[in-house]
């Protein structure tokens, strides 16, 4: 074994290292859990920390394998499923809605040449790089006037509208050949049937791509909720996961495999997706 | 004569082609239209507004201030130090992305076993959670956290990770290890691209690895670096969602981020400091972005002669 192999091997298992942790400690009863990691998280009912233990003992394997964090999440605590289920309700209608936007738009981009074409994108990419603190307040003012604010409008919307899988899928379309569609053209085919029968086809790829992209990414939202929802019943997984209060805190693993497990499916099914996705983002000109 | 009837013959075509490019012309505007009249009503027309507000007294009374905002934004203590921490963060976590995401990529780049395995394993950070992410991160860097447990058995005092000038450190910890694997695929992918035979000859004739590497692979890799380190840069600036949940409000002051100052303008209803702050930030980054373009337009015309 050569010395780049072994390098690689250490440092991709320490990435790796997190996400095992996390699902090898959800199966460690709340007993145990308390004894390793009480030196942390461990409360009294006063708020005090309560010293089971004065270190932290990681550990990658439980003594005991317990399921009784997942019998709790599944059974006894509702409230984790019904999260799990908002999670759901916001995230696969912002999907979908912006990759259908974002392809119209994405093949309009690539056949309109008029001036403003520049500028207009140029702007989407601006947009698509903003930090979200710059985009909070003009998100925050539009959804407060349009009276949708503590709905699930107020996150949809601004999401569905996305410059992201604009960017992405133009890009990719500004490589199919003009020629194809001349010839579609001469063929008789109007702009439509070129776009639902040319384009989409040949972007069958790049729009997988994008949508993986996206739902990892408002999966994992935690900014938007928190300012635009205040009803914290409608808060998604992601965010409801954060605020977990320490008395319940040895849960949080088994919580948050379970709210894993649709990215790793996605991750598993779609790596090699996932890769071209990141790589055509490279490169910001068109 | 068989001449002229082609001549016709494609000026027929050249008539009905350039109707179809009119046509297209206007067609294509229709796709563009549900996006665009979307992110003008939900990002473009509201940043008017508050390019508007943060040259206003408040939103209620209405009056015109001029730059009063600015200034008092540029003056405010608490903004300097976000500025000056997140210029801090940004100059150690950045140059680091790109150097460790390259030679991650230039390993992964030979043929050792398990390559696709370690790939993945690499790009992982990427579906966690950011509340396990938080979790874990506890369990390290807590005073009576993992690391510490480490280091007092190897005779060493304990570190208060989170509560002193060492935040920063495990910070950047965290940020390395979200982004290096998406910076990795992005240097696989540029040295995918770069001519096998050029290398082949640079080895004929026995040019070292660390020759070709310089002369050769570098050539093909400079624009891919330049929009890895504005990606980096622009990351850099989302870190706030890690450093929020880990550390609440008002995490120990080195740490203390400009999205910070902007989350607590914004909790204090202080609209007309937080507009004039977000033009502000969104004009550093309008800046960021045309370098970005300059840039790589000039290294990848570079590589082109």
């Amino acid at each position: 074994m050569s010395i780049a192999t072994l390098l690689t091997a250490v440092i991709s298992l320490l990435f790796l290292m997190p996400i095992v942790l996390t699902i090898t400690n959800s199966f460690m009863s709340p007993t145990e859990f308390t004894a390793n990691y009480g030196a942390i998280f461990a409360t009294t009912k006063s708020g005090g920390r309560q010293f089971v233990s004065e270190l932290v003992n990681l550990k990658f394997i439980p003594d005991i394998v317990s399921f009784n964090q997942y019998g709790t999440v599944l059974f006894r605590s509702p409230e984790y499923l019904l999260k799990f289920w908002n999670s759901v309700i916001l995230v696969v209608p912002i999907m979908l809605f912006q990759l259908a936007i974002a392809a119209l738009a994405g093949y309009g981009f690539y056949r309109y040449k008029g001036k403003i074409r520049g500028v207009i994108f140029f702007a989407y990419i601006i947009l698509m790089l903003m930090p979200y603190q710059v985009t909070l307040v003009p998100n925050y003012l539009v959804t407060s006037k349009l009276g949708i604010l503590d709905t699930y409008w107020a996150i949809w919307l601004p999401g569905i509208f996305s410059p992201f899988s604009v960017y992405l899928i133009t890009k990719y379309m500004n490589r199919i050949p003009v020629s194809c569609i001349e010839a579609a053209q001469i063929d008789g085919a109007g702009e439509w049937k070129v776009f639902t029968r040319i384009c989409l086809p040949l972007c069958k790829g790049i729009i997988m791509s994008t949508g993986i992209l996206v739902f990892i990414d408002y999966w994992n939202m935690v900014e938007q909720p928190l300012i635009l929802l205040s009803d914290p019943e409608k808060y998604p997984l992601s965010v409801y996961l954060s605020k977990i209060n320490s008395g319940e805190v040895s849960l949080a693993f088994a919580v948050a495999t379970i709210y894993l497990i649709p990215t790793l499916l996605v991750f598993l099914y779609g790596e090699e997706y996932l890769v071209e996705g990141i790589t055509y983002q490279g490169g910001v000109k068109q | 004569m068989r001449e002229k009837s082609t001549e016709k013959k494609n000026k027929r075509v050249r008539q009905k082609y350039s109707k179809h490019q009119l046509r297209a012309k206007w067609g294509s505007t229709f796709f563009l239209i549900p996006s665009v009249a979307g992110a003008s009503l939900f990002f473009f027309a509201p940043y008017i507004v508050v390019i508007y507000y943060s040259f206003l007294d408040n939103p209620i009374g209405k009056q015109f201030v001029a730059f009063r905002n600015y200034a008092s934004v540029v003056k405010n203590s608490a903004f300097k130090q976000a500025v000056t921490n997140t210029g801090v963060f940004s100059a150690i976590a950045v140059p680091l992305a790109v150097l460790l995401s390259l030679l991650l990529a230039l390993l992964l780049d030979n043929k050792i076993p398990f390559r696709t395995q370690f790939r993945s394993f690499l790009l992982s950070p990427m579906m966690v959670p950011v509340a396990s992410i938080v979790l874990i991160w506890q369990v390290l860097f807590d005073y009576n956290g993992a690391i510490n447990v480490l280091i007092t058995r190897f005779g060493g005092a304990k570190i208060d990770w989170l509560k002193s000038s060492y935040a920063i450190v495990v910070i950047v910890i965290l940020f390395l290890w979200k982004n290096i694997g998406y910076n990795m695929i992005l240097f696989m992918a540029a040295l995918s691209s770069v001519p096998q035979d050029i290398i082949e000859v640079a080895r004929l004739e026995s040019a070292g690895r660390f020759r070709i590497f310089f002369i050769i692979k570098l050539r093909y890799l400079v624009s891919t670096i330049v929009f890895v380190t504005i990606m980096s840069l622009i990351n850099s600036f989302k870190i706030f969602r890690e450093i929020y949940l880990l550390t609440t409000d008002y995490p120990y002051e080195s740490i203390y981020m400009l999205q910070h100052f902007m989350n607590n303008k914004f909790k204090s209803l202080d609209y007309q400091t937080l507009s004039a702050a977000a033009v502000l930030m969104s004009l550093v980054m309008i800046v960021l972005i045309v370098l970005l373009f300059k840039a790589e337009e000039h290294f990848s015309k570079d590589l082109e002669s």
